[in-house]
């Protein structure tokens, strides 16, 4: 059954191919009409870990700027790797081999001329486990200033304030900020995180499975501070929750063992997918 | 069986014997190591071994009971003793005696059935002196400029008098030593270390063809500020020497010789016979205070062994200097930065390798390459002036830290990589996703994560460099170096000078001392007081790593 319906997928053409954001925008989301523009633009998008293991295949994709999109799909279908390649992460794993076009703001982020500390600070990202520094609270949120060479009190105290309270953590820790960041629970753990990410001010915010290894109480706070968010990120998330893509996302995309299933707005996946594939997955018929 | 009972009495077996073993190797020491510190009683006999030609021989004795040991009948009738045919063992005593200068040995071992009439007269005086080793006897009198000095004859008080006035007269002895030494040590050291740097200068300026009249002017100019301090010194120490040796004592030996003593002579005196427990604990406690704080006297088999002390401990600094930032910073390159093959992977085997050579085949190394290449060149670029006599071409500190951070590196590198390869990827990730690079991640969070593992490297590092002798006797140690590397004299730290180690020392007294029977208890004190120091220097680098571990303590991922 596997084997089928991804030669499926393989011949058929894509109907993700060229998805014409504000038409899908313009009629299945509640934005009151304003136009939306792309962030992230992926064109013909193939990755490779070695030789003979292509964990992306042709993906084109266009981010919607200053709106959530969720990734979902099964275990080990590429999600998470389709967004390493949005700040370049992948660029760690030895032997990996990216070809095609990704472009932020229209500019293509695998060009020779990128810095890619620049590009990863103007994309933060959330890992699925938290992994704060085994610092200070707030040095954890200073972490990413200091690195920018900022180095006044005021302004790390200023920037540490915003972000935490953006996070939705301040009134937690603002008596405890010089304890160390290790002592706090994993959803504040994820949050400290998160609020770090935002402190350098980022353009895009890619949330790798950011609530998986939570309890559902922090998994809630996660959500709502997505939803609280969006007003001022792009923000990219993968999770293998579908529930929680259908509550955070304004689009979703679908994805299987490489492939970019279908992409669409979160209402239409979740209501009336146009592929079988993305139907099955979502109503349970697969693992 | 299925529950691996045998298996984890096998598991507490090995632990106990492990546990048994270090604590019975500390007791061992300290046993026989600080016992020797015990002012004992000491005792008068009578000794008559039997002699071949049947005449009587009988000595007077007086002296240390050391330790007791049976040997069999055989052995002693091999050495010339007419034994008893009947009688298959004999115990016999080792006995400190002292009086080296008039019996010739300090030490006898006597057959205890023939020691008889076994006393302690309150009144024996045991005395350590500056040379000749320790004294036992009565004090006769006292003489001052050579005339007895007459003491109020009131016939029950007169030794407590005469031992008062001796007090007296040892303690103003003492005073004046010591002002001897300052003079000696420290100031006329002083002058010296100034003429040879003059020396040098001047020397400096004829190599370099710079000169002029002014500057030799200068130069004869401070040497006679010298001289003239010099001199003053010199008239000060021979009035100093002139009034300490205004007074002697004239001793009762043990075979009723009368010997004259200077008070210049003694170190200390005291009457064990008639001391209580707590004044006999005073006088532990002072003995054992000198032996950590003193220079060693009498080819280091008395005094005390500082200097070997603050050399082990100066070296084993020097080479944690040396060795940390080096090791670091290669295990650093190894895990980080190097494309991970073949070269790397052989690399890595090659220092682990490293580890295993012996290490006098490092000091052999450090002799023919630091010493002699390194320390050459070092000498004809900077301290030509110098020459021939060597600064840096010849062993010292600097070299033998070197040596032993050569030694050590491999322990430091492959701690710090394992380090590094345990903090876990997340936490790089999440650094870099900031807009960290690779060096600031590095720099900012793995190199501090990673520091417990580098301090584990140090430990082991230091183990391994305070208790190694065998390269130090080729780069540096030497039997008797009493000036010490740190001083007061610019530049402060002299790197080029030798230096005593402990190490070194225990062999030395051990294996190369002219008195063994005088130099054993010492081994023991020696080897005990170089464990605490090595476990010192341990304990406080744990200390350190667990302070960091709390700090960085590694996330649970």
């Amino acid at each position: 059954m596997n084997d089928m319906s991804s030669e499926q997928v393989k011949e058929a053409p894509s109907p993700t191919r060229k998805v014409d954001v504000s038409a899908v925008l313009g009629d299945k989301t509640k934005t009151g009409g304003e136009t939306l523009s792309s962030c992230i633009d992926i064109e013909n998008l193939n990755l490779f870990y070695s030789k003979d293991k292509q964990a992306l295949i042709d993906i084109n994709l266009t981010i919607p700027k200053q709106r959530v999109t969720a990734f979902i799909g099964p275990s080990g279908c590429g999600k998470s790797s389709l967004l390493r390649c949005f700040n370049r992460m992948n660029d760690l794993v030895d032997d990996c081999v990216i070809e095609g076009l990704v472009s932020l703001d229209g500019s293509d982020i695998y060009q020779k001329s990128i810095d890619v500390a620049d590009l990863r600070r103007r994309v933060g990202m959330v890992f699925q486990k938290p992994n704060p520094f085994p610092k200070s609270i707030y040095e954890n949120v200073a972490y990413g200033l200091r690195i920018q060479g900022i180095n006044s009190k005021r302004v790390l105290d200023e920037a540490v304030e915003k972000s935490l309270k953006a996070a939705a953590l301040w009134d937690e820790v603002k008596d405890r900020l010089h304890d160390s960041a290790l002592g706090m629970s994993g959803g504040q753990q994820q949050r400290l995180v998160i609020a770090r990410t935002i402190a350098v001010e980022p353009e895009v915010l890619l949330l790798d499975e950011p609530a998986s290894a939570l309890d559902p109480i922090s998994t809630l706070k996660i959500e709502e501070l997505i939803n609280e968010l969006k007003t001022d990120y792009t923000i990219v998330i993968v999770t293998h929750n579908m529930q929680q893509a259908a509550r955070v996302s304004d689009f979703t995309a679908f994805m299987y063992m490489g492939n970019m299933v279908e992409f669409d707005s979160t209402n239409s996946i979740f209501t009336n997918p146009r592929q079988k594939q993305t139907e099955d997955y979502i109503t349970g018929r697969y693992g | 069986m299925r529950r691996g009972t045998p298996w984890v009495w096998l598991n507490a077996g090995a632990v106990a014997i492990s546990i048994v073993m270090v604590i019975g190797l500390l007791i061992l020491l300290t046993v026989r190591g600080m016992s020797h510190f015990w002012p004992r009683d000491v005792m008068q006999a009578n000794y008559a071994p039997p002699t071949s030609t049947g005449e009587l021989l009988s000595t007077q004795v007086i002296g240390e009971f050391v330790e007791s040991e049976i040997v069999v009948a055989a052995q002693i009738a091999s050495s010339g003793i007419p034994v008893d045919e009947t009688q298959d063992f004999y115990e016999r005593q080792l006995l400190k005696l002292g009086n080296r200068d008039l019996t010739g040995a300090d030490f006898t071992w006597a057959l205890s059935d023939f020691v008889t009439d076994v006393e302690y007269p309150a009144q024996i005086v045991a005395m350590e002196r500056r040379e000749w080793g320790n004294f036992y006897g009565f004090l006769e009198s006292i003489r001052e400029n050579g005339e007895p000095i007459v003491l109020q004859d009131d016939a029950l008080e007169v030794e407590a008098n005469r031992w008062l006035e001796f007090n007296l007269r040892l303690e103003r002895a003492l005073n004046i030593r010591d002002d001897i030494y300052v003079i000696e040590n420290q100031e006329i050291g002083l002058i010296n270390y100034a003429m040879e740097r003059l020396r040098l200068r001047e020397r400096r300026l004829e190599l370099d063809g710079d000169e002029s009249p002014e500057a030799a002017a200068e130069i004869a100019a401070s040497r006679e500020e010298l001289d003239t301090e010099y001199a003053i010194l010199q008239t000060q120490l021979i009035t100093l020497y002139e009034t300490v040796n205004r007074d002697s004592a004239i001793f009762l030996a043990a075979n009723g010789q009368e010997i004259e003593i200077a008070f210049a002579d003694i170190v200390r005196a005291y009457k064990p016979n008639q001391m209580g427990l707590f004044s006999k604990l005073l006088t532990y406690f002072s003995k054992l205070g000198e032996f950590m704080t003193a220079e060693p006297r009498e080819a280091n088999t008395e005094g005390g062994i500082f200097p070997a002390i603050f050399g082990t401990v100066m070296m084993v600094m020097l080479m944690s200097v040396f060795v940390t930032p080096f090791g670091v910073v290669a295990a650093v390159y190894l895990r980080e930065y190097a494309r991970q093959g073949f070269v790397t992977r052989a690399i890595r085997i090659a220092v682990n390798n490293l580890a295993g050579v012996p290490s006098i085949v490092y000091g052999v190394f450090g002799l023919g390459f630091f010493i002699y290449i390194v320390g050459a060149e070092i000498d004809q670029m900077f301290y030509p002036e110098a020459l021939p006599a060597p600064t840096f071409g010849t062993p010292g500190l600097l070299w033998a830290s070197l040596t032993l951070a050569l030694l050590t590196v491999p322990v430091v590198i492959v701690a710090t990589e394992e380090g590094l390869a345990r903090i876990p990827r997340s936490v790089r990730e999440g650094s870099l996703a900031l807009g960290a690079t690779k060096f600031e991640t590095l720099w900012r969070v793995v190199l501090p994560m990673a520091s417990p593992a580098m301090m584990t490297g140090l430990i082991l590092a230091v183990a391994r460099a305070a208790g190694e002798v065998a390269p130090l006797m080729l780069v540096g140690v030497v039997k008797l170096a009493p000036s010490l590397p740190l001083d007061g004299n610019y530049p402060y730290l002299h790197l080029e000078q030798k230096f005593m180690h402990l190490g070194f020392h225990i062999y030395d007294v051990g294996f190369q001392s002219p008195n063994i029977e005088a130099a054993r208890p010492l081994v023991f004190a020696t080897a005990l007081l170089l464990v605490i120091v090595i476990a010192g220097l341990n304990l406080t680098a744990v200390a350190l790593r667990n302070h960091l571990r709390e700090k960085y303590k590694a996330l649970d991922v």
